[in-house]
């Protein structure tokens, strides 16, 4: 067992927790109505569409699995980058910032074909309800992960310049808890989106 | 004196009690209610579990014979998925009760968006 920030003296704040990370959990908490509103709107629109293409029409299955194991195995790599600087480790640390960064885009990268696919097969933003709903919350979903690449882009250079140590881990495991949100939300989206088909 | 100030002089606690808008945090020298992060194996566990859950997932999609309890299925497989990265990945399960109670009233709310939306307009999950 690694000692982690835990080990670390309690912060001058009323609760003895660092601001930063309260704060990021209340973000996290915004992001919940945000994407839960999202989320809510396709599956009240998604079979009201009156002319095709529909869900079932569309999606790839198998496709859409392996994008959604290679999202779950960025949360792998990205808690690996935490505990590899919570012990010292900063080689391990840009190894695996890497590695999660270079998964998120070959998850960006699945999603821009299978927008372009659907787009050719006769899907826009304006074809039906159930386009505008699924482009509107899986293209947010795509707009938040694309964020976090860059996020974890901008910590591998600073990892590399040498200013992420042990002692400012903070700054990974806040980016760390964006990058796990936006995994557990596409957890979400693949099982009520694409598996529950009506 | 500032609370910090108090505390610095007071110096760490055995045990105390904290009240910040009504919810008590209970804490126990430098950090109650927080313990070690685990280590890469256990990460590793954690993310072949995740991986066998989401093969399990999109079997049980392709099973005909499955196909009147898809739905309650596919979403027991998928809030352990969330459960698992929220416990271990994100370290709820470790870190203060604080952090959980936000992300929990963030959930809960959401919750109530979603089941208000469909009853109300009409949306199903089939």
């Amino acid at each position: 067992m690694h000692q982690a920030s835990t080990a670390e003296p309690a912060l001058a704040t009323g609760t003895g927790l660092d601001n930063r990370k309260l704060l990021m959990w209340l973000f996290l908490a915004s992001e919940c109505l945000f994407f839960g509103s999202l989320i809510a709107a396709y599956l009240l629109y998604r079979d009201k569409s009156v002319v095709g293409p529909y869900p079932g029409d569309l999606f790839d299955i198998p496709f859409t699995s392996v994008s959604s194991f290679v999202l779950l195995m960025s949360s792998v790599t990205m808690v690996l980058a935490l505990a590899a600087i919570q012990r010292g480790d900063r080689r391990g640390l840009q190894v695996w910032l890497l590695a999660t960064a270079l998964l998120g885009v070959l998850f960006l990268s699945g999603q821009a074909f299978e927008f372009t696919e659907f787009h050719r097969q006769g899907l826009s933003l304006s074809t039906n309800l159930f386009g505008t709903t699924f482009f509107v919350l899986t293209g947010f979903h795509g707009a938040h992960v694309s964020v976090g690449v860059l996020i974890l882009l901008s910590l591998f250079v600073m990892a590399l310049r040498g200013r992420l140590t042990a002692a400012n881990s903070i700054n990974v495991e806040l980016a760390g808890l964006y990058w796990h949100f936006v995994d557990v939300v596409w957890i979400a989206i693949f099982t009520l989106v694409y598996l529950i088909q009506p | 004196m500032t609370l910090a100030e108090y505390r610095r002089k007071k110096g760490p606690a055995a045990h105390e009690e904290t009240e910040v808008s009504g919810i008590r945090i209970e804490r126990e020298g430098a950090a109650a209610h927080e313990r070690a992060h685990p280590g890469p194996l256990e990460y590793i566990k954690i993310g072949v579990a995740l991986a066998i859950i989401t093969a399990v997932e999109v079997a049980v999609y392709y099973i005909g014979a499955l196909k009147d309890v898809l739905v309650p299925i596919l979403v027991v497989l998928s809030a352990l998925k969330f459960s698992l990265v929220a416990l271990w990945f994100m370290h709820l399960r470790f870190d203060n009760r604080l952090f959980s109670t936000f992300f929990v009233a963030g959930l809960m709310l959401a919750a109530a968006i979603f089941v208000v939306a469909l009853a109300t307009l009409g949306g199903s999950l089939r």
